[in-house]
């Protein structure tokens, strides 16, 4: 798809014609394609920082890597206002991030510190950024689909005009809590756009094994709600869909069920060794369908991004990462004493 | 004072605390316009309306879900799981959601939920809608764990709830629905962690909770009858639990016995004989002595349903062998 589009309003126009109704998104990779590039190598420099303290035993624990996935969690979030609320997964530093929040705060949870989101309580996994709308990570596949509903549910009846994005992977596609929360979603007509991102894995059930009728967005004809598939290693794309998904949930228009189709480089956790497929086909993926790469050679061949800025949002990239890994380990680390302090109100 | 039965109590308790709160729903399978399988929420649908008092689908896992994502999002939820049994079905959102969000985010979010549900043996249901599952709950740090056992303490304990920021899990026992009570008038709340004495004596301690309460008192009067004194403690609540109440009374008695609906492993009276053993052993004139059911999922039988829970004379034998 190449967009030849002066301005948000524009580019919503295509897809939905005349009904716009003037939230404006935060970034604009059709229009301002470099807020979206330092976004998503913030994401990828970030997770490869995790990565390799991880491998030289300075972070422990485990973690769910989403290199190559990033232009789902951009594609998205930047059609998102603050304070419009996430729901996230095992695999959530990509949305956590691209929702706005701080990779300092970020990274001394993910190295145990008391300054961390969660002051080391919760870890890679429970990540949550609560004042900026992410309701949080989660360690159970298709653990928060249904908070999803419940979010979505006070805001219609407090009234407000945010919306809900629920992401869940294609394995959680196949948990009950799935239909449990597309169904009443939609019996309720609630402002949740769910983001299936299919990585094509869950752990190493591949999604031709695992899904049957082979799609998850053909499932949304169930629900009665519409469902897409998108080109989910294109940023682009990806927004364009997720505009028209926000726009009908902020304008009770209701529930909508985009499914990205995406790829992650790394395995499943830490634990993976990647037996259940090939290495020609992560290379693939990984050398001819990178979303970042592709975005930047888009926008420099159109003209929209020089060689200059491309180089210059690298090296901010990371620079602020350096300096995000440097200030979180001089932070404080988790506090014993505090051990029971948050288990009640 | 007005008298109230135990599911009138309950709907009494809940239209209490939506007039004070117009945040406050309620969400649940057949709770608006049938007013509840136990009729616990009769009423409330023409007072509050249909936004306020959701039937939803049988979906329990929404229910609970969409319940914590309300509550951590401004609006407060009381969700009716029709019978506790079903708590299996959406245990992932109980022990794995809500008990844990505040803690594992640091103290980011609160989680202002009451999970209703229809707890306990004695209707001939069976096993999968007769359970007492109380002590699942008391085992997830994060929850608050309440069963009331008369009218006025479900008004009290259900205000209670409501108005803690914790995830609640409060038990109603259906063996006690028809039940009656006084009430007091205007507003009544209570407070969690508070056992009650609802009975003094000083031969022995007999520390009951919900359906067990009335039995418990019945076996003590019969007790008299035979020159033992029991003070029976009604718990009201599990988490937080009134060790204090417990320990004070041990001391006084010198005996405790526990009279569980539970089956015997890991029911919470197991909880309490080791406090008691760890807190009180050298106030004690003999071991802690559990009583429960058996462990064995609950028949449907009323013969074999009346052996297997605690019954009366079940309690008085026990209690009499033992001080024997």
């Amino acid at each position: 798809m190449h967009l030849r589009c002066t301005d948000v309003q524009f580019a919503f126009d295509l897809v939905m014609p005349g009904s716009y109704i003037g939230v404006m998104p935060r970034r604009d990779p059709v229009n301002d394609p470099l807020s979206s590039l330092r976004s998503m190598l913030e994401i990828r420099r970030f997770e490869e920082a995790v990565e390799e303290l991880f491998s030289r035993g300075l972070l422990h624990g485990t973690m769910h890597l989403s290199i190559g996935q990033e232009a789902v969690a951009e594609g998205v979030c930047a059609t998102l206002q603050t304070g419009d609320f996430i729901t996230s997964t095992h695999r959530g530093h990509g949305h956590t991030l691209a929702h706005g929040a701080d990779p300092t705060t970020m990274m001394a949870e993910l190295l145990q510190k008391n300054t961390g989101y969660c002051r080391g309580r919760g870890g890679s996994m429970h990540i949550a950024d609560v004042k900026n709308g992410n309701l949080g990570a989660n360690g159970i596949v298709a653990g928060s689909m249904t908070i999803a509903v419940g979010a979505a549910l006070s805001q219609q009846m407090i009234g407000t005009d945010k919306v809900v994005v629920c992401f869940f992977g294609d394995g959680a596609a196949n948990e009950g809590a799935f239909h449990e929360s597309l169904n009443l979603a939609k019996v309720w007509d609630l402002p949740v756009v769910y983001v299936c991102e299919n990585n094509q894995y869950g752990m190493s059930m591949s999604q031709d094994r695992s899904t049957a009728g082979g799609s998850v967005a053909a499932r949304a004809a169930a629900y009665g709600m519409p469902g897409e598939t998108v080109d989910g290693n294109d940023v682009e794309a990806v927004c364009l869909a997720s505009l028209e998904a926000v726009e009908r949930a902020r304008s009770g228009g209701g529930p909508t069920l985009l499914e990205c189709i995406t790829y992650r480089y790394r395995g499943h956790s830490k634990s993976d060794r990647n037996l259940y497929r090939t290495q020609e086909e992560i290379e693939d993926w990984r050398d001819n369908r990178d979303p970042i790469q592709r975005f930047i050679g888009k926008c420099v061949e159109d003209g929209r991004l020089s060689n200059e800025q491309v180089t210059a949002a690298e090296s901010a990239a990371r620079e602020s990462l350096r300096r995000a890994v440097s200030e979180a380990f001089a932070a404080p680390d988790a506090d014993p004493a505090d051990l029971e302090g948050a288990a009640y109100a | 004072m007005a008298e109230l039965s135990y599911r009138d109590a309950v709907a009494h308790g809940i239209a209490q605390e939506m007039r004070r709160d117009p945040q406050l729903v309620m969400l649940g399978e057949d709770i608006a316009g049938a007013g509840g399988v136990f009729k616990t929420t009769v009423g409330l649908l023409d007072q509050f309306g249909p936004d306020r008092v959701r039937d939803t689908p049988i979906s329990e896992q929404a229910i609970l879900g969409a319940a914590m994502g309300a509550a951590m999002t401004g609006v407060p939820v009381i969700a009716e799981i029709m019978f506790s049994d079903f708590l299996a079905v959406c245990f992932d959102i109980v022990a794995n959601e809500m008990a844990k969000s505040r803690y594992m985010t640091g103290g980011q979010m609160s989680v202002p939920v009451v999970v209703r549900t229809a707890n306990g043996g004695g209707s001939r249901f069976g096993a999968q809608h007769s359970q007492s599952v109380e002590n699942w709950c008391m085992m997830i740090p994060g929850l608050k764990v309440v069963a009331p056992s008369t009218p006025s303490d479900v008004v009290g304990l259900l205000a209670a709830s409501i108005r803690d920021p914790d995830p609640v899990v409060f038990f109603e026992h259906k063996s006690l629905m028809a039940s009656k009570g006084e009430v007091p008038d205007g507003e009544v709340i209570d407070e969690l962690g508070k056992a009650k004495i609802v009975r003094e004596g000083s031969d022995a301690t007999i520390v009951a909770l919900a359906y067990m309460v009335p039995r418990a008192l019945e076996a003590a009067d019969r007790l008299a009858e035979d020159g033992i004194d029991a003070e029976v403690i009604d718990l009201r609540t599990l988490v937080p639990l009134d060790t204090n109440a417990i320990l004070t009374s041990v001391t006084k008695t010198s005996r405790a016995f526990t009279v569980e609906e539970n089956p015997r492993l890991c029911g919470w009276g197991a909880e309490i004989a080791s406090i008691v053993a760890h807190e009180a052993f050298w106030d004690l004139d003999g071991p802690v002595v559990r009583i429960t059911t058996p462990h064995i999922p609950l028949p449907a039988a009323e013969a074999l349903e009346d052996m297997a829970i605690p019954s009366v004379d079940r309690i008085v034998t026990t209690v009499k062998e033992n001080l024997d």
